[in-house]
């Protein structure tokens, strides 16, 4: 009999297979050189964060210190209050919410529909349709951002979140990572009894595929929802100061002549939080879906 | 009547399903590409009513510009600084938080931590870290009795700057990707390697290395395209000018196409950069294909 510390995903897998499996490669067990190098790994990985932190408590005179300030200083509010009146930051973080929002919804919704039609439905056409969609997953973003921006002059968005939102409604790789998961996450037996039963097939989507994704959906949803926030080029294009995404009110605190690094990074601080709490409540599936991604894709 | 209802959903509804995505792919995906040909071959500022054909000369002019070769040039050197050290980091990481850990999920959350943190967050926090006279950087230097840098001002600092910055922010979602891969290779490999005396470096390079390598390819295609089009970092670490340092020293080809269409405002003029930059990207994933695929024979 073999025993494991039971994390999360091993209990379930032994439970599902009614068999006892180690997690993985049991045989090597990992020595101190290797919890020493995580651990460097976890200083390299937190120490920006906490140190933009630092100099966002601080007062500007004391960075130029020898040495420096390694804690946390009594600014922090002071320098919040600054950054809310040097850039619209309330403005940004609704905004911000506001795309991050209708974009994850769409996307999701799209690539579950797309996602069932290329998993579980024929049609003629079929294989190409998705062969090209995993090929549009190679074209940058970045060679379209011209036009674009001609487009939303053209249809007077520019400057609105709807042009933000628009480029970014459905995601190729959502598509993708969908009918991966649809492919085996619905059994084929299931839908032809319920068409058997005489469901058509938006019913059929409604009540038996949807339920069935949820666990797909909300990880796609969260990777979705934390580029959307994240993103920086277009919204800088298509937006103006006054009316910015966060990452667009960053850039517009770090645009001054006399570089004002408490401030800037007060702002970066205030970029970061919501994600950071996201992140803090959800890492484990986030982590989740970017292994699953990746193995499949 | 019942049954041809029946079949319309059962052949058209599929159709239904895949083309909300292709409607709105086509309108802001391949339409702006196509689109952006179209305006390559016009003078075009945005500032005049009149864009006359003007041909290639758009192209002429731009492989004619020595500050585009210079683009090139700062976004291969970063793309190489950058990707290598990144890439053999996330093996080794990966290989480390491929045993049996006791809280295997808190490190893989450190792991991945940078990787949430926005490109602009990422890139101020940097330009502070990397700051002449108070960044901290310089002031572990000091400890050592190096001198201060000026990162921003040389070629080489700038550019090690920027690909620390891209270093932090993807080596640990690569090594997700690489520790995903590994976790599916068969175990009893490992077994009979142990049984034969194999040390751990030995059994990384001989068993788990060739068995992920779809996935170092995957990863490797994927960076240079990423890596092509970097343009935040460089924009932000010089304080959001568009030059990329006085001298143009960290100017990459995203920026460059920043400053054509959104400085000077001529739009036909990025328009043929982007294309440009579009084949430099299809030229680096083709020879990434033969190189790989070399490698996949030897």
């Amino acid at each position: 009999m073999t025993t494991f510390t039971p994390t999360r995903s091993g209990s379930r897998v032994a439970v599902v297979r009614g068999v006892r499996r180690k997690p993985y490669r049991a045989e090597r067990r990992p020595g101190k050189l290797a919890y020493l190098t995580l651990a460097g790994l976890a200083v390299f990985s937190g120490f920006p964060i906490y140190w933009s932190l630092v100099v966002a408590s601080q007062d500007n005179s004391v960075l130029g210190a020898v040495p420096p300030p390694f804690g946390i200083g009594s600014h922090l509010f002071e320098n919040l209050d600054r950054a809310f009146g040097t850039v619209p930051f309330l403005r940004a973080l609704t905004n911000s919410f506001v795309v991050s929002g209708a974009i994850t919804v769409s996307v999701v919704l799209f690539s579950t529909l797309a996602g069932f039609a290329f998993a579980k439905l024929r049609f003629r056409g079929r294989n190409a349709l998705l062969l090209m969609i995993v090929a549009t997953m190679m074209v940058p973003t970045q060679l379209g951002i011209i036009p674009l921006y001609l487009i939303m002059i053209k249809a007077h968005l520019a400057g609105t979140m709807y042009a933000v939102i628009a480029p970014s409604l459905v995601s190729a790789f959502g598509v993708f990572f969908m009918t991966q998961f649809l492919r085996e996450a619905v059994p084929t037996e299931l839908l032809e009894a319920a068409r058997a039963d005489g469901c058509s097939t938006i019913r059929i989507f409604w009540h038996v595929v949807l339920p069935a994704s949820r666990p797909a959906a909300a990880v796609l949803g969260m990777l979705t929802f934390m580029t959307a926030w994240n993103d920086f080029f277009w919204p800088l294009v298509v937006l103006t100061p006054e009316d910015p995404t966060v990452q667009v009110a960053l850039s517009t605190l770090a645009s001054g002549y006399v570089q004002d690094y408490s401030l800037s990074l007060t702002g970066t601080l205030i970029a970061t939080v919501p994600l950071l709490a996201l992140f803090g409540i959800l890492g484990r599936h986030i982590i989740g879906g970017i292994m699953q991604g990746a193995v499949k894709g | 009547m019942r049954s041809f209802l029946y079949r319309l959903d059962v052949k058209g509804s599929p159709y239904l399903y895949v083309v909300p995505f292709f409607l709105i792919f086509a309108s802001f995906g391949l339409f702006p590409l196509a689109y952006t040909g179209w305006v390559s071959l016009h003078e075009w500022n945005l500032l005049e009513d009149d864009h006359p054909w003007i041909g290639l000369a758009n192209y002429t002019t731009l492989f004619t510009d020595s500050s585009f070769w210079n683009a090139l040039r700062n976004t291969a050197q970063i793309w190489v600084l950058s990707t290598v050290p990144q890439l053999v980091a996330a093996l080794f990481l990966a290989n480390t938080l491929n045993q049996r850990l006791r809280a295997p999920t808190f490190w893989r959350l450190t792991a991945l931590l940078p990787n949430i943190t926005s490109v602009a967050a990422v890139a101020l926090i940097f330009s502070q870290v990397f700051g002449k006279e108070y960044g901290l950087v310089n002031w572990v230097l000091g400890l050592f009795g190096a001198g201060h840098i000026d990162w921003q001002a040389g070629t080489a600092s700038s550019q090690v700057a920027i690909s620390v910055m891209i270093i932090w922010r993807w080596t640990g979602y690569n090594a997700l990707i690489y520790l995903a891969a590994m976790q599916a290779v068969p175990r009893d490999l490992y077994q009979a390697a142990e049984l034969d005396g194999a040390s751990g470096f030995q059994q990384l390079t001989r068993i788990t290395l060739p068995a992920i390598r779809p996935t170092v390819i995957f990863t490797v295609i994927v960076s240079t395209i990423g890596g092509m089009q970097v343009l935040a970092e460089p924009l932000l670490f010089g304080g959001s000018s568009t030059t990329g340092g006085s001298d143009r020293q960290f100017q990459t080809l995203g920026l460059y196409l920043y400053e054509a269409g959104f400085t000077r405002f001529d739009f036909g003029y990025a328009a043929a950069a982007a294309w440009a930059m579009f084949g430099v990207i299809v030229l680096a994933a083709i020879a990434n294909y033969f190189l790989t695929s070399r490698l996949r024979r030897s």
